[in-house]
């Protein structure tokens, strides 16, 4: 960074004291429209810390951005005073021999992986948003396909360092996978939309890369179709790691069982699971356009989370409130965790989206979320969360960590 | 008894009933300590409630008249993480044992919290499937318990802990009110505060109700037992199956010591010889464990295996695991005293780690250190053995255990791997985190908890508890005696 594109503002002045390069921000910075003041990209943890004290003490809302490739997720933060990029919190130790990597929140994600996979290993994690870094990944929660065996990414994490509103750095758990010691804090920031706190590094469990993949897939005639081929490919005893429903707006459903394992077991184990799905294919490679999101990159998307005996219901209960809205909605999702995106196009106003979501909710045990809007609804009036059980509880905690309400202000659950 | 204290007991009458309070001083000594037992200390009152209103009430008294509480399930824990308040009322889950659904087209179980690990996978069975969490005191211990300590067992290497499979929780918070966190469902919205209470030690409240994840039954299960001349041998073993990308469901090490106590106890009838028993457990579908069985037992033999022994069906399985379950208890055989240590270094360490304790062991005079292990998640459970009739030997013995964790620290890892923090090990707390780190968790503690009266002086460390040692055990555990538990 040139002289000439550095601010010395003496709040600028101030924000950079830590060592952070600060700039002021323009409307390509904006978080869900909210264009900050100012831009800061600390080198370190340390700066990271000085910076968040500086922005403490100058009564600055903090917003934190990695490739900023989620920060459509959630709801606009009230106030967006500054934006702290990650993007220079390097730094990888792999731990090849026990399968542990710590890496720094900036981390591009595939740069990681493409590390991990050189070792014969990887961070599962099926990335349902590309281009994000290690701390956007955490920080927005997301799992991917591969959660049905190996778990959402909270179990895949086993430390982590956050600074917290006032630039105190805490570490909670550690750097092996076994390990009951404390309280652990990393759960409390995975997929919190940096509401407590900076991540500056989280320590990740790892995965030998499988020895064999297989993919069976079929056409379901109805989602009824889909949830009992689900049920019957569980109780297979074939032990899938993934079962994906996907459900376009203008085609068919289908249902994808992903089987990872030794080369010797995994061709008897497809059979067992076509057998169950009828007029199934087996293909050995991974599945092309595999644990994406449905629908378009600026449609609105609702998150839907139910019992795994109740997708198919779910799933329908989308599609058709959608209809009565006038929209279509793009379904898919693991079957087997009971977790579902829909997409709804970008063109939706709030009305039919917070319809389509109110009648879901009313409908399903669980929790249905408005996750990210179009563009064009990032501001709308919205009930993006329904009920939030437990909403006093996460208050009393986001007040501690962050009592004066600095972090992304408004942009999680409750308002929070 | 203080007087706040018996100015509660008729409300908690009102609340429990007469049975479900104990006040008479030798009833109340019976729950005197946990698993852990030198850590004792009489309980003000006893409350046995019997559903979540009379739980909230008990604690929304506690909380009105500032009295503090400790929970307790079965009793089983190892890190006095229910050692009684003398001035407090211990809230014991033992009559809230109601498996309340089976629920199986949606694979969960809803219980309550007093329900035994094992009850869960007796009501999965009929169905197919099974509860993953497997402490070794699974027989007994409660899945409330359970929660409070994240338990993990013998097979979490592959199937993760307590917290890897509870997606819903009622609980009641110190201040008396009955909250939901998640459900049958995954992903609740919000903050994950149901991951952060799993192992949570009791101070951020009671569960009351529990729903978890039912695993459908694996096909099948093959164990190897493996006998080498060496340890060394045998962590080289270990090393090669994971690197070889194999996930094996368990992988159990026991050295000359452990299994020539477990020779003496139970008679398990190990290879002569061995300096170090392996015990690999792989389950899963059946043609996929076939061909990693086949892998495992060959690294076995690479590494220098003498004598490899294969187990297909259950008798066999239980004759390979009977010494390794049986060593906590079978040292007692060979030692008239012995620490039980629970800490964890990264895998790749273990070797370094394990001649550094004989190193310590050896310069200790009379202290010997038997090696149990959890090899493939690296969690070690030293017993460090001594006579506790001769003069300064306790004293030694505990220093030893200190090291160890000193040394489980040095090389990167946890002192504590399973059987949590409680009283035990809050000193050592320190050791592992920073002031700002303790200080963090000491906030999140106070969101939940912000008069301090659940299960205080637990998992932090405060000035009052520090300088005491590391807990003794001396012989065999009561439960274990009545064949109640296991302990390995």
């Amino acid at each position: 960074m040139t002289q000439d594109e550095t601010t010395t503002t003496p709040l600028a002045e101030a924000l950079g004291e830590g060592g952070a390069v600060v700039r002021e921000g323009t409307p390509a910075d904006a978080v869900c429209g909210r264009v900050p003041r100012f831009v800061a990209r600390p080198p370190d943890t340390a700066a990271a810390q000085a910076l968040l004290a500086a922005a403490d003490r100058l009564d600055l809302a903090t917003v934190v951005r990695g490739n900023g490739t989620a920060s459509d997720w959630g709801a606009p933060p009230r106030r967006c005073d500054l934006l702290l990029e990650t993007t220079a919190l390097s730094g990888v130790e792999h731990a090849a021999g026990d399968l542990v990597v710590q890496a720094g929140a900036g981390t591009p994600l595939a740069d990681l992986q493409a590390d991990l996979a050189a070792a014969g290993q990887r961070l599962t994690l099926d990335p349902l948003v590309a281009g994000g870094t290690v701390g956007g990944a955490v920080a927005t929660g997301l799992s991917g396909p591969r959660r049905l065996l190996h778990g959402p990414l909270r179990d895949l994490i086993i430390g982590m360092t956050a600074v917290r509103a006032d630039g105190v750095a805490a570490s909670s758990g550690g750097r092996v996978v076994k390990n009951v010691a404390g309280y652990d804090l990393g759960k409390l920031h995975t997929g919190a939309l940096g509401t407590l706190g900076l991540i500056t590094s989280a320590t990740f469990r790892l995965h030998p890369l499988p020895e064999a993949l297989r993919t069976i897939g079929a056409t379901a005639a109805d989602p009824e179709t889909a949830q009992r081929w689900t049920h019957a490919v569980l109780g297979s005893g074939a032990v899938p790691a993934a079962v994906e429903l996907d459900w376009p707006a203008d085609g068919p459903l289908s249902v994808r069982v992903l089987l990872e394992g030794a080369e010797g077991g995994i061709d008897a184990r497809a059979r067992t699971v076509a057998d169950v799905m009828d007029g199934a294919d087996v293909a050995a490679g991974p599945p092309t356009g595999w644990g994406v999101l449905p629908g378009g990159a600026d449609d609105t998307l609702l998150k839907i989370a139910v019992p795994i005996g109740h997708v198919a219901a779910a799933a329908r209960l989308v599609r058709e409130a959608a209809r009565r809205q006038g929209v279509d909605a793009a379904v898919g999702g693991s079957a087997g965790a009971g977790v579902l995106f829909a997409a709804l196009p970008a063109s939706a106003d709030a009305e039919p989206v917070g319809a389509v979501a109110a009648a879901v909710r009313s409908a399903v045990e669980g929790a249905v979320t408005v996750a990210r809007t179009s563009p064009a609804l990032a501001g709308a009036d919205l009930d993006r969360w329904g009920a939030v059980p437990g909403l006093e509880l996460m208050r009393a905690v986001k007040v501690r960590f962050d009592p004066r309400g600095l972090l992304a202000p408004g942009r999680f659950a409750g308002g929070i | 008894m203080a007087q706040p204290l018996s100015a509660l007991i008729p409300r908690l009458r009102e609340i429990c009933g007469d049975d479900g309070v104990i006040t008479d001083q030798h009833r109340r000594r019976t729950y005197e300590s946990d698993g852990l037992t030198y850590h004792a200390s009489t309980p003000g009152v006893v409350v046995l409630p019997t559903s979540t209103e009379q739980v909230a009430a008990v604690v929304r008294l506690c909380a009105e008249t500032g009295v503090p509480y400790v929970p307790r399930g079965a009793g089983t824990g190892l890190s006095a993480g229910a050692l009684p308040h003398s001035e407090g009322v211990l809230v014991v889950t033992s009559r809230m044992r109601r498996i309340v659904e089976i629920d199986v087209a949606n694979e969960r179980a809803v219980v309550q919290p007093g329900v035994a690990n094992l009850e869960v996978t007796r009501a999965a069975a009929p169905h197919g499937y099974y509860y993953a969490p497997d402490p070794s005191s699974q027989q007994v211990c409660s899945v409330g318990g359970n929660i409070a300590e994240n338990s993990g067992g013998a097979h979490c290497l592959k199937y993760g802990f307590t917290v890897n499979h509870v997606t819903g929780l009622e609980i009641v918070t110190p201040q008396g009110e009955v909250v939901r966190l998640g459900g049958k469902a995954a992903d609740a919205p919000g903050y994950d505060l149901l991951g952060a209470f799993v192992g949570s030690e009791g101070t951020l409240g009671i569960a009351t109700e529990i729903t978890v994840r039912l695993l459908r039954s694996p096909q099948k299960v093959r164990t190897l037992l493996a006998a080498f001349e060496t340890m060394d041998a045998g962590g080289s073993a270990v090393s090669a199956i994971i690197s070889a990308g194999v996930l094996p469901a368990a992988v159990e090490m026991m050295d000359a010591l452990s299994i020539e106590a477990a020779e003496a106890a139970v008679a398990c009838d190990y290879p002569p010889g061995a300096g170090a028993v392996l015990i690999v457990e792989l389950d899963g579908p059946a043609a996929d464990v076939d061909a990693q069985f086949d892998r495992a037992t060959r690294l076995c033999r690479e590494a220098g295996a003498f004598e490899v022994r294969t187990a297909d069906d259950a008798a066999e399985r239980a004759r390979i695991w009977k010494g390794r379950k049986s060593a906590f208890a079978a040292v007692g055989r060979i030692s008239p005293a012995y620490i039980v240590q629970d800490g964890v270094v990264p895998r790749t360490a273990l070797p370094e780690v394990l001649r550094r304790i004989a190193e310590l062991s050896a310069a200790a005079s009379g202290i010997r250190v038997a090696n149990v292990f959890h090899a493939g998640d690296g969690n070690l459970h030293p017993l460090v053995l001594f006579d506790d009739s001769e003069p300064g030997a306790s004293e030694r013995a505990a220093e030893v255990s200190g090291k160890i964790l000193d040394l489980c620290i040095e090389h990167g890892g946890s002192i504590t791997g399973e059987h949590g923090v409680g009283v035990d090990k809050a000193c050592q707390m320190p050791e592992m985190f920073s002031p700002d780190d303790l200080e963090t968790m000491d906030l999140f503690r106070s969101a939940f908890d912000p008069d301090g009266i659940a299960n205080p002086e637990k998992l932090l460390p405060t000035p009052r508890l520090c300088g005491e040692r590391p807990g003794v055990r001396k012989g065999v555990h009561p439960l274990v005696a009545e064949g109640a538990a296991e302990q390995f």
